[in-house]
């Protein structure tokens, strides 16, 4: 059976995680790569790297970080954060990253998304949506939620869904850093609506959300991030939590 | 040395970085000489199956790869491309395993994303392993079960996981991208 996915998502600014970490026994807290192998030997199923910064100087200490991640994890991750052509993502793949993910800039050129499909392939193209309720809708905000959009959300994901984007990492504004669980509404609307894999994101704060959001929606994977950084949530712990919970977990 | 087969798909350096963590040194290539004094020959890929297989021709390699004698490993579109026929791009394939490949019925999110374990699973890549070890897996096209099968998977339908024909073997996961599993996979074929 096809497994729900449990990804860790790490912010990236200059090379280093942003968010602090308090993992014990860690050389470099601040190391993507360290606190990468940390979630991998945890049993993440998946890791996304999203450069907050995102300069043209930063983009090429990405490239390197990116060689590094391929160097040494040995299971798939995404990589974005200011992608806005098919040239910054053919140099992330060729430095090893097996998924992009754009999000602003395909609200403000869709057909960013379909260069990037046919030139790599559906499978390496992950769509953010970043989502807000605005009267009463849930509406698409761009730059890092503070800019609302024209667009309905369903609509939107059924557009990058035909864009040729093999995957929704859809996140709730409303919820994000609010530690208040995933929201269940939106996530089972997009998810419903797709055939694609959506990705839950925005607001875990415990081990009931990840069980609520793989309840209550058809969403193939949930990502956190402060969780898992300030050591808060083992993924280990979740995952056998959710397996108890009798959901289908690696 | 491992030669990994370079044709237009992507993502082949994980392969290679997947050798590196194994102790094992490669070279990335697509010459025939090459391909065919190596060891053994990996032929990876992630692509669309009609565009890979007019590279792989108009280059003579669907003529070296069928001539090899020592074992080879296809991964993902690998696999697809050794099978005889593929529904992406109604595509005529090197023909290793007598099978076809088709496209998912959408019933369920395609692509087949994520981890899934063996329904079955028999043969030297799998020693040392049970079905409940999951692989990881991203592909909308499946190659349907045949005499070549030697693990199969259950998404939407029952589908070749894992095919063997003589000196040729191919996955339809990841095993670069599938944690320990995975590198226990590769190593079972570098210690073929």
């Amino acid at each position: 059976m096809l497994k729900r996915r449990i990804i860790p998502c790490l912010d990236i600014k200059d090379g280093r995680t942003v968010k602090g970490v308090n993992f014990i026994n860690l050389i470099d807290a601040g190391d993507p790569v360290e606190l990468a192998k940390v979630y991998v030997k945890q049993g993440a199923d998946e890791l996304v790297f999203l450069d907050i910064t995102a300069t043209i100087e930063n983009r090429k200490a990405l490239a390197v970080l990116v060689e590094r991640i391929a160097a040494e994890i040995n299971i798939p991750f995404t990589v974005g954060g200011g992608i806005d052509t098919v040239n910054d993502v053919s140099i992330l793949i060729k430095a090893g990253a097996d998924k992009v993910t754009v999000n602003s800039s395909a609200v403000r050129r869709p057909e960013l998304i379909s260069e990037i499909a046919g030139q790599f392939g559906s499978q390496c193209i992950v769509a953010a949506i970043d989502t807000k309720i605005i009267d009463n809708e849930w509406i698409v905000v761009v730059d890092g939620g503070r800019t609302p959009t024209e667009l309905r959300t369903v609509n939107w994901a059924l557009n990058v869904e035909e864009l040729g984007a093999g995957e929704i990492l859809l996140t709730s504004m409303n919820n994000d850093g609010t530690k208040s669980g995933f929201s269940l509404d939106i996530t089972a609307q997009v998810s419903r609506s797709v055939n694609i894999p959506v990705i839950a994101s925005g607001g875990a704060g415990s081990m009931e959300h990840f069980s609520q959001v793989f309840f209550n929606t058809e969403c193939s994977a949930a990502l956190a991030a402060s969780i898992f950084h300030f050591g808060e949530m083992d993924i280990r712990e979740l995952k056998k939590y959710l397996k108890h919970q009798g959901i289908a977990i690696r | 040395m491992i030669a990994i087969v370079k044709y237009s798909a992507g993502n082949i350096k994980s392969v290679q970085n997947a050798l590196i963590r194994l102790g094992y040194k490669s070279i990335i290539t697509d010459d025939p000489s090459e391909l065919i004094s190596s060891e053994k020959v990996i032929f990876p890929g992630v692509g669309e199956a009609s565009s890979a297989m007019l590279y792989l021709r108009e280059r003579g390699l669907d003529r070296i790869i069928l001539s090899l004698k020592q074992p080879v490993l296809g991964i993902c579109l690998g696999l697809q491309l050794m099978c005889r026929f593929s529904e992406e791009g109604e595509t005529k394939c090197l023909g290793v395993f007598d099978t076809d490949v088709r496209l998912f019925p959408p019933v369920d999110k395609i692509p087949h994303m994520g981890w899934n374990n063996c329904l079955t699973m028999k043969g030297d890549l799998f020693k040392g392993l049970t079905i409940n070890n999951d692989l990881y897996y991203v592909h909308s096209y499946y190659a349907e079960i045949s005499t070549c099968t030697v693990a199969t998977c259950d998404y939407i339908l029952p589908f070749s996981a894992a095919m063997q024909q003589g000196n040729f073997y191919a996955t339809q996961f990841h095993p670069e991208k599938s944690a320990e599993t995975g590198e226990k996979i590769l190593k079972n074929f570098l210690e073929l």
